[in-house]
């Protein structure tokens, strides 16, 4: 029997001693360290329980801005009254998210820890190959069923999708990730996969998220997520958006707007070449759609997910034209 | 919101203790408190749990199997491996055919799919053997797969002559047809996914077996653990008090069942054995994947000359599993000419099994899709296609249906869903960025009816036992047991306990093909019968009784009070009259055999379908009937499609309960919307192994993808269906979704597909 020791943390700084051990990871939620545990993926020595330390679990939000303590629930967050109004795309990305149960129990942290991850992945008595779990063992998904993977950031070592909503939302306002002596933009905190798809993040041994903050913008505060499923809920998005906009006095020059996709990339993918094309322009149809082709730029398909090409432009522009309208 | 509409017949004015009423479940509380106790959930000393090891291969061989580190892991008590597992014998199919006198082991060498069971490893603890179970070593010879029908190695299959349906000149008469249309239907693999996975806890005692496992089946499931470990039917007691779905796939028993038992036996001790979910995907089969061609040629009016199909279903290496794709196709329009053949073509699949509505459900996705292509070819309105085409007999057997409602349901649900305000064109409904799309389809399914047995208890207490081996996977058994007793002996139903899911109470066929309501409400009511004329046999007969000395015929009972019909002489309670009586119960098992019936003849009714009573026997044929009116909403942009609305108007006969029968037909719906827009198990061609075999992956629609549906019974009693006047309600709900949701579709955006699920990609 595979055997594991569980530590509960009595301070932040006894977590970080803690995790710094070889084999330790960090148990806040579990939704999917737990998960990916029964499935024979996740195989820590130590479990370091921070889910009950005092502090981190705080929205603070004033004019300048939002920090989320990394143990708030994602429902929390979610039904928090200023998020909504100051960041609704925040928000919104939120309860699109997973299920009503795993929102629950779900911290912040832990929903940026969330591993990349596709049916290949998490399937290893069945699929050797897989860069992620097992550098150079190869990628089974490649060649096989590809329909959810990535067409954005992929490598020949690795086409998983990054399946987060909160972090789309977060890279397109600009958030930043604080970690307990520095602290990062959280565009930077996810590592494309490259030649070595098992680091996701740029983490040191022991280093632990303790929140995220977001810089308030108009742009924040005039935002929206769209997530596209063929279920209405508890499924990964084929494809999403997160998207801001802050027009001019005249009410139709566009003069900050901010673009991320889900659903389609390695990581939260920022599209700013549709950001630089409609700056400036007028918010028109035509215009939108045109520009929202460039947020596919590079893309590569395997087959089944060719889709996802054609459709992330459509889910932007319509994001896009949402915001136009929401005056 | 859900429209009832009585009929006569399934009159709720009796209060909702009488057959007919609207009762609430009478196991509801149990459930939503947590108090029922499921299968796989008793808490046995000494039980030891067993995990299995599957076959990562889809064909070959298994070269050998090293278990050394897994003997040697903390733990474990044995690994079960097919050098030494106990030798069992065959044990006969599922129509008591007498098997080969072969011995079988549940244990592969032979791989044939994905996922096969080749070892299994039992310890002291799940987690032990999980982890040991991980420490097994198999090496394969592995041999290229057929991974489905579309595999270039698959070719035409095997004829299935018996499926062969033929009459007129069909060939001729489509090529002489003013208009003609022909397309091809597939379907995928589909899984049952019932929330409680398949398990199981087996415990010897010397040679007797006890089996406490979900299933549809307590009977035929006993009689096969009998024969594999050749002892008498009567050792065997299987118990299952709640089932928590089954769908079909909980009928049989199964090799991991043999597993277990076969662990349980070699070590003496109680063996508890539960599949993982994604374990659930291949431990036994779903619905197997379709192929259907139609060809219809019509004349310039739309009136069907000739319907041309062809069928194929994917089937097992080693078993044979025909889904019947003409069977809706041969009986819902009046065709002068017919014709449909089916072949059925091996792959590297675990059998496919049965799934609600096999054979019915694919086969409507067939002809209600072309039948909407043909109305659109001709220029007439979907619903008016179908009226025009509408069967006044079946056109197969030519006999007189039994009852057949089905104009009445398209009245029904057309004007309830408002279909006279729908615009013909494509197209031509929209609401915003969204394509708004009605369509149409009928669904039906045979009346599958069996003989049935009850045992009714009548305590000194004035309360009522029922006892039946059969059982309640959600349906509402308990729930219309107690009414169909409460009815018939004149109790309140608060007074009646139904006990289902132990094969030694009074023993029951198959919870299958939507006979079990119909069957038991029968058998109930005939033991209930004979235990009243018994009390009042004995109270107007006995010395001891007040009534003696009244000189009347009979009795009767209201309220659970006994009198004389017209009220002279003493009124008493049951109970009042049981302590005069001096009787601490009266009992009868009743049933609905003939009465000449052999005790073989009576063995094999209930532990094989070898004795179920065709729907076409005698003069009549008899089929549920449904039709399906839904509106979508598909997103012009995003290819999404959403069910907005549905109205379906149901014939199933007298309803036993409406409130039950309602949720059964929501069910249905909600299943057909999950096939027409989510559902399909797939497939890795390199591998030949379902790679989405978990709820994350394999879609099944949530809350937000079901919008109101509204329900209406246009039923009319039956009794040439069932002793009550009921038909079958549990299988024909699904049965034209599908195609009334791909109808709509093509109304809404123009495209026509004609392979589920309708998945977006397929749209934009």
């Amino acid at each position: 029997m595979r055997n594991f020791s569980y530590l509960r943390a009595t301070s932040t700084e006894a977590a970080r001693r803690a995790a710094a051990l070889p084999g330790a990871m960090l148990l806040a939620g579990g939704t999917t360290l737990i998960d990916l545990a029964k499935c024979g993926v996740a195989e820590p020595d130590t479990l370091v329980d921070i889910s009950h330390l005092k502090g981190l679990d705080r929205i603070e939000i004033d004019e300048h801005g939002a920090t989320i303590g990394a143990l708030a629930r994602m429902s929390h967050v979610a039904d928090n009254a200023e998020i909504k109004s100051r960041f609704p795309a925040i928000s919104e990305a939120l309860w699109q998210a997973a299920s009503a149960q795993l929102r629950n129990m779900a911290t912040i942290g832990g929903n940026l820890m969330q591993r990349t991850r596709c049916p290949y992945f998490r399937d290893p008595s069945n699929f050797s190959a897989c860069n992620k779990r097992q550098p150079d063992s190869g990628c089974a998904a490649i060649g096989g069923v590809t329909r959810g993977h990535a067409v954005l950031g992929t490598s020949e070592a690795c086409i998983a999708m990054y399946p987060g909503d909160l972090a789309t939302a977060l890279v397109a306002f600009d958030a930043t990730v604080h970690l307990d002596e520095r602290q990062m933009p959280v565009d930077a905190f996810f590592l494309l996969p490259g030649t070595t798809p098992q680091r996701e993040h740029p983490l040191e041994p022991g280093e632990m998220i303790t929140a995220i903050s977001l810089p308030a913008s108009a742009a924040a505060r005039r935002s929206t997520y769209l997530k596209v499923r063929d279920r209405q809920s508890y499924e990964f998005a084929a494809a999403s958006a997160a998207v801001g906009l802050e027009l001019e006095a005249d009410g139709r020059t566009i003069r900050d707007l901010r673009v991320a996709l889900g659903g389609v990339a390695t990581k939260p993918w920022r599209a700013r070449a549709v950001e630089d094309a409609l700056k400036g322009k007028v918010l028109e149809e035509e215009t939108v759609r045109q520009a929202s082709r460039l947020a596919v730029e590079g893309a590569v398909d395997h087959g089944a997910n060719h889709y996802k090409i054609e459709l992330a432009p459509r889910v932007v522009a319509r994001a896009i034209l949402k915001m136009g309208e929401a005056a | 919101m859900t429209v009832h509409i009585t009929r006569h017949g399934d009159a709720s004015d009796g209060g909702t203790d009488a057959v007919g009423g609207r009762l609430s479940r009478v196991d509801g509380p149990a459930k939503i408190t947590g108090a029922a106790r499921y299968a796989v959930e008793q808490h046995l000393q000494g039980l030891a749990y067993a995990v299995l090891v599957e076959s990562t291969i889809a064909a070959g061989k298994v070269q050998s199997i090293d278990a050394t580190e897994a003997r040697a892991a903390p733990g474990v008590l044995l690994v079960l491996t097919p050098d030494n597992a106990m030798p069992l014998k065959t044990a006969s199919d599922w129509f008591g055919n007498t098997p080969p006198d072969v011995p079988y082991c549940p244990l592969a060498r032979d791989i044939i799919f994905s996922g096969q069971h080749v070892a299994a490893v039992v310890a002291e603890t799940f987690e032990q053997a999980v982890a040991a179970a991980a420490l097994v070593k198999v090496a394969y010879d592995e041999t290229p797969a057929i991974v489905d029908l579309n595999d270039p190695k698959a070719g035409d299959g095997i004829p299935i002559d018996a499926m062969t349906k033929e009459w007129g000149d069909a060939s001729a008469a489509f090529t002489a047809a003013p208009v003609r249309i022909c397309s091809a239907y597939t379907t995928p693999r589909e899984y049952q996914v019932p929330m409680e996975p398949h398990g199981l806890i087996a415990a010897w005692q010397g040679d007797r077996l006890t089996v406490w496992e979900p299933s549809q089946w307590l009977d035929g499931m006993a009689r096969t653990y009998a024969e594999w470990f050749a002892i008498p039917f009567e050792n065997v007691r299987l118990v299952a008090p709640y089932v928590g779905g089954g769908f079909g796939s909980k009928a049989l028993a199964l090799s991991h069942g043999a597993i277990a038992a076969s662990a349980a036996k070699m070590l003496g001790r109680p063996v508890k054995l539960v599949m993982t979910r994604p374990q659930t995907f291949t431990g036994y089969g779903g619905r197997a994947s379709t192929r259907q061609t139609l060809a219809l040629g019509a004349d310039a009016e739309g009136r069907i000359q000739s319907i041309v199909h062809r069928g194929v279903n994917e089937t097992s290496m080693d078993g044979m599993w025909v889904e019947p794709l003409g069977s809706t196709t041969a009986i819902m329009y009046a065709a002068p000419n017919f014709s449909s053949r089916q072949n059925v073509v091996r792959v590297n699949t675990v059998t496919p099994g049965a799934m609600r509505a096999p054979g019915e459900n694919p086969s409507a996705f067939g002809i209600e899709s072309a039948i909407d292509e043909l109305a659109y070819e001709v220029g007439i309105d979907p619903l008016e296609i179908r009226l025009r085409n509408y069967a006044e007999q079946d056109p197969h057997t030519r006999k007189a249906w039994s009852t057949r409602q089905l104009r009445e349901a398209f009245a029904a649900g057309a004007e309830r869903f408002g279909w006279s305000k729908r615009t013909a064109a494509p197209r031509s409904m929209r609401d915003g960025n969204h394509l708004v799309g009605w369509g149409v389809a009928a669904g039906t399914y045979p009346v599958r009816r069996a003989y049935g047995e009850a045992m009714v208890r009548i305590l000194a207490d004035g309360s009522v036992e029922v006892e039946s081996s059969s059982i309640d996977m959600g349906q509402g058994t308990y729930t219309i047991l107690a009414q169909t007793a409460a009815e018939t002996l004149g109790v309140p139903v608060e007074q009646v306990s139904v006990k289902l899911g132990d094969s030694h109470f009074a023993r029951a066929g198959v919870t299958g093909g939507s006979r079990l309501a119909g069957v038991m409400t029968g058998a109930v009511f005939k033991a209930a019968g004979q235990a009243l004329d018994e009390l009042i046999g004995l109270a107007l007969s006995d010395p001891r009784s007040p009534f003696e000395t009244l000189q009347a015929n009979t009795l009767s009972v209201r309220g659970g009070r006994i009198a004389s019909p017209r009220g002279e002489g003493p009124e008493l309670s049951i109970a009042e009259l049981m302590s005069k009586l001096g009787r601490d119960s009266i009992e009868a098992k009743g049933d609905t055999m003939p009465a000449n019936s052999t005790l073989e003849e009576r063995y094999k009714n209930y532990t094989t379908i070898a004795m179920a009573l065709p729907h076409t026997e005698g003069d009549y044929s008899r089929y549920s009937w449904c039709a399906h009116f839904v509106e979508v909403r598909v997103d012009e942009d995003f290819g999404t499609v959403r069910v907005s609305r549905v109205v379906s108007a149901m014939d199933c006969g007298r309803l036993y309960n409406p409130k039950l029968a309602e949720s059964q037909w929501k069910g249905g719906i909600i299943m057909g919307i999950g096939q027409a827009l989510l559902e399909e198990g797939i497939v890795d061609r390199r591998h030949g192994r379902i790679v989405n075999n978990n709820l994350g992956d394999y879609l099944v629609p949530t809350n937000a993808d079901i919008p109101d549906i509204e329900v209406i019974s246009v039923g009319i009693p039956d009794l040439h269906s069932s002793a009550l006047g009921g038909k079958g309600a549990g299988e024909v709900g699904i049965v034209g979704v599908a195609p009334a949701i791909a109808n709509a579709v093509f109304h809404a955006t123009g495209k026509r597909v004609r392979d589920l699920p309708i998945t977006l990609e397929k749209l934009i």
